[in-house]
């Protein structure tokens, strides 16, 4: 909690919302996405619809589900199919707007690592691994990433890569049959990263109130990116404090699936 | 046509050391009875394959019954790191444990394509990961369109092992809620084991139901409560609180071997599970 009212992680997750718009198709992972989304249904876009990846449909949880596959969510859809047709008929298709995603690790052009910290067959940390998140950001219209921005979570080398951002760079989605735009911004909680039109390497465009470019850039395993004008970010309100907080959460960690 | 059988006998029948099998279940209707039944018969050099391994296939791994997983998420969901499964892939305990690595979209590609017979699923993805490399997928190049695209070997078990809340007396069996890629694993098993929450004298449509039909299923068996802590659309609700303390007891190698021994190996099915369950907390109370 800082001495403005609201913890670092809040402004992440408020910034987050305010990145949907109302009426989206969203594939929501699990933690900070989930509660992202949700606030982003309670306040400015009620119509978003929220599938995750148990096959549920337009969920509208009355509070925030602790697994993706929580009964809230199957009560609570407009439909609710097998796990092959979430993937095949509706993502592989085409039909999602924005995918939602965590990662432990992030590299300068947005690519994701879920799977192992250090070498995949001696790891130092086995982590559960990349679940949907490889077809979700190749098929997503849009991909939005959400992770705190540490030098141990924004490396210069990923471990492994378990999801393509933006590959090597300007023409790798391209290269590699990508239908969606890949990772569009990055919310962490310091600011906002987005990719460079041109280059596609993650570049920062927004500080959170209170944040400096000079600790985004501390937070940063690789030499950061800053564009010209920065903007400078608006603090949560009211309304979106109170409607976050009223969100019951089971638990506050994020699993990253 | 299915045989309505105890579980025990169902088990011991249809599953033997080094067989490949498909406990699946989305967190929803997760087949727990049935695993605890193969940790209690001490079954070894099993393939566990599954898209979400969770609590229980970290409790057979950690008992030492899986040589091999198949799989594309693995971790307690909405909590964190599953840590049986940690400690045999980070430091081979209680014995080394070897990975073929999907995505989720990649793993029910292949359950599909077992599912119908085919040699293999196809899909766009695992481009450009290093995933790729670790699931034994080939390239493909559409003959119609020239697309490349990704194709995976299909799964085909040799026991799918599925929880549901159904049953008639035939053995037909519906289920539903999330029915995450259960239909699959059943068709796509040579053998299949279903449990159930109950036999009920006729099975009544439900809105999103599977119905699995008698002659495509091996043995059902009658398992009220056997998808816990996992739950049962209609029947009961997920057990939040004991994924969260499974956090606590699976974290030390001692406290899980103990806690197995009381809730597993000394107790002789699920209805003395539950109740060793209870005892525990009133005591802990």
């Amino acid at each position: 909690m800082t001495e403005n009212g609201y913890s670092a992680d809040e402004m992440m997750a408020v910034a987050a919302a305010r990145r949907l718009r109302d009426g989206a198709v969203c594939f929501v992972g699990i933690g900070l996405p989930s509660r992202a989304a949700n606030l982003a249904r309670a306040t400015h876009a009620p119509n978003c619809v929220l599938i995750y990846e148990s096959g549920t449909i337009g969920a509208k949880p009355r509070s925030l589900p602790l697994s993706i596959g929580d009964g809230e969510l199957a009560e609570t859809a407009d439909a609710v199919v097998s796990v092959p047709e979430i993937f095949s008929y509706w993502l592989q298709a085409g039909r999602v707007d924005v995918g939602f995603l965590g990662a432990a690790q992030i590299d300068r052009h947005g690519n994701l690592n879920s799977t192992v910290i250090g070498d995949y067959d001696h790891p130092k940390v086995r982590l559960p691994g990349a679940g949907g998140a490889p077809e979700i950001a190749a098929s997503c219209r849009d991909t939005l990433v959400m992770l705190r921005q540490t030098p141990r979570a924004f490396v210069e080398r990923l471990d492994f890569r378990s999801t393509v951002g933006h590959g090597e760079g300007a023409g790798s989605r391209e290269q590699l049959g990508f239908t969606g735009r890949g990772v569009t911004a990055v919310i962490t909680d310091l600011g906002v990263l987005e990719p460079d039109p041109e280059t596609r390497e993650l570049t920062l465009t927004r500080v959170h109130a209170g944040v400096t470019v000079e600790e985004a850039r501390a937070a940063t395993g690789w030499k950061l990116r800053v564009a010209d004008d920065v903007e400078v970010g608006e603090a949560p309100t009211e309304v979106e404090l109170t409607a976050l907080r009223a969100l019951k959460t089971p638990s506050d960690q994020d699993s990253g699936e | 046509m299915a045989e309505i059988v105890p579980l025990t006998d169902a088990i011991e029948e249809l599953v033997h050391d080094g067989d490949v099998v498909a406990l699946e279940g989305f967190t929803h209707l997760i087949p727990h009875a049935a695993g605890h039944e193969l940790i209690r018969r001490g079954r070894r050099d099993l393939t566990l394959v599954r898209l979400t391994p969770d609590v229980v296939y970290d409790q057979l791994i950690g008992m030492g019954c899986a040589s091999k997983l198949v799989f594309s998420w693995g971790g307690n969901p909405g909590v964190g790191s599953l840590h049986r499964f940690r400690d045999a892939v980070e430091r081979g305990w209680p014995r080394p444990l070897e990975l073929v690595e999907h995505s989720h979209a990649g793993m029910a590609a292949a359950y599909a394509a077992g599912a119908a017979n085919l040699p293999f699923g196809v899909l766009r993805g695992y481009a450009g990961t290093d995933l790729a490399d670790r699931t034994g997928i080939a390239w493909i190049t559409c003959p119609f369109t020239g697309e490349r695209l990704a194709s995976v070997r299909a799964l085909r078990p040799d026991v799918g092992v599925v929880h549901a809340q159904q049953a008639d007396k035939a053995g037909n069996v519906q289920l539903w809620g999330i029915t995450g890629v259960q239909k699959e694993a059943v068709l796509a098993s040579r053998r299949s084991i279903v449990t159930v929450e109950e036999i009920v004298p006729r099975l009544v449509p439900q809105p999103g139901g599977v119905v699995l039909p008698s002659w495509v299923i091996s043995a059902v068996c009658v398992v009220p409560g056997g998808a816990h802590p996992s739950y049962a659309h209609g029947y009961y609700d997920r057990d939040n609180d004991f994924y969260l303390r499974w956090d606590e007891i699976s974290r030390d190698r001692d406290r899980f071997a103990a806690w197995m021994k009381r809730h597993v190996l000394e107790t002789a099915d699920v209805h003395e599970y539950r109740v060793s369950l209870r005892d525990e907390a009133a005591t802990a109370a």
